[in-house]
């Protein structure tokens, strides 16, 4: 039987590979954003799941504090993201890269 | 038997709200996935025994950031001039590819990961000199207190950072958009309802993570929240930025957490905690920590200051 750990390592393995996709493959820096987020929390997944491997000894909490620290940081990086971006807009009137915009 | 059956519909929800997320066409729409998907993660730290995460990922990954980008889409369309291009599907196939060889190298390397060894032996046989019951809260206060301190910079970094994209007639001024709300209406009635009990929520997270799950980034998080919501609502309005009140306020915690350090180091070691004063230092810190926190998180989530002062 497939363990919880192992499954939701490979969920994690999964959304990075979404996350990554929707980073490319979408013009709107938002969508960028949004999408940043989903590969960080997919590496997340990944890393508390492997230390979640010995079911018995419960969570590692090393992980776990550094995944703590991880959520907060992505939060800060995704706020002055957010922030670059409307000034972006403001400035430029699209909310794309120049490349991506067509011009 | 019945718990892997959970852990694959879980799994499925996940991976089915971040795919709606990232690939749908309304950005109002991918927004509330996101959010969606951030509680079933919570969820799911919840199900690999990680309480302490699922309240951090709760809390900020679908709250604070939803509320974030939530607000960012509706700024956003006001000020866009062009319309979204139509994305080529040449380097859409590209990219699937790409991606789903990188989700293949992950899972691999995931299922060949050598045995596990963990620290769990290590911060066990540490616990009782640290201060805290709760392991998280040892590991981010005591062994790892290096990463709590730079991360408690970074948070003050990315706010300087924002703020510095302020229009030059509104610095100084009070950050954000002013709020109007309807007399009587959901909001209204909710800014009112709501702040006394994420204050005693925000506050109990805090006092409590040193012996349950909690602490000071999640107790933060859940009174930056009220904090917002009392913004939001109209309740009160946010503290100019130049406010000396509010820069003490931001720099309170770091600058705690760094003089607890540096008394340390004339004792012998930089950031170290005696173990008889380690309990009294942690809650010490966590409180210093929790009013930065709450302030830096709710003013990164209200945005630079938009209006002349």
């Amino acid at each position: 039987m497939i363990g919880s750990a192992t499954l939701y390592g490979l969920c994690g393995a999964a959304l990075v590979g979404i996350g990554l996709y929707g980073f490319v493959s979408h013009p709107g820096l938002l969508r960028r954003v949004l999408a940043f987020n989903v590969i960080g929390s997919g590496i997340f997944l990944i890393f508390g799941a492997a230390g979640y491997r010995d079911a018995d000894a419960g969570a590692d909490p090393v992980p776990q504090a550094l995944i703590i620290t991880g959520i907060v940081v992505a939060l800060s990086l995704t706020a002055l993201a957010v922030a670059l971006i409307v000034a972006h807009v403001r400035a430029s009137g699209h909310g794309e890269l120049p490349e991506d915009a067509g011009e | 038997m019945s718990g892997t059956v959970f852990d694959i519909v879980l799994c499925a929800l996940i991976l089915g709200a971040a795919l709606a997320a990232v690939s749908g066409r309304d950005p109002f729409a991918a927004v509330v996935f996101f959010v969606v998907y951030g509680v079933f993660i919570a969820t799911a730290w919840l199900r690999l025994d990680a309480v302490n995460v699922a309240l951090a990922e709760a809390a900020i990954g679908a709250g604070l950031t939803g509320v974030l980008l939530l607000g960012a889409v509706g700024r956003l369309a006001r000020l866009r001039e062009t319309a979204p291009p139509a994305r080529a599907a040449g380097p859409r196939l590209l990219a699937a590819l790409a991606a789903g060889g990188t989700t293949l190298l992950l899972g691999w390397v995931f299922l060949t990961l050598p045995e596990p060894a963990g620290l769990h032996a290590e911060v066990g046989a540490n616990l009782a000199a640290a201060g805290s019951e709760n392991a998280v809260t040892a590991v981010l206060l005591n062994f790892r207190a290096w990463d709590t301190l730079l991360e408690s910079i970074v948070l003050l970094a990315a706010l300087i950072g924002i703020w510095a994209l302020s229009p030059d007639a509104a610095w100084g001024g009070r950050p954000g958009m002013t709020q109007r709300t309807r007399a009587g209406g959901v909001l209204a009635q909710f800014g009112r309802v709501l702040p006394p009990i994420g204050l005693m929520v925000g506050v109990y997270l805090v006092w409590a993570g040193t012996k349950q799950p909690g602490g000071a980034f999640q107790g933060g998080t859940v009174l930056a929240a009220v904090a917002l919501l009392a913004m939001m609502a109209g309740r009160i309005a946010p503290p100019r930025v130049s406010a000396p009140g509010l820069r003490l306020a931001l720099i309170l915690g770091p600058a705690v957490f760094l003089a607890v350090g540096l008394a340390a180091l004339a004792a012998g070691r930089f950031l170290w905690l005696p173990p008889e004063h380690a309990y009294a230092l942690i809650l010490g810190i966590e409180a210093a920590l929790t009013v930065s926190i709450a302030a830096t998180l709710a003013l990164m989530v209200i945005g630079p200051p938009q209006e002349a002062p």
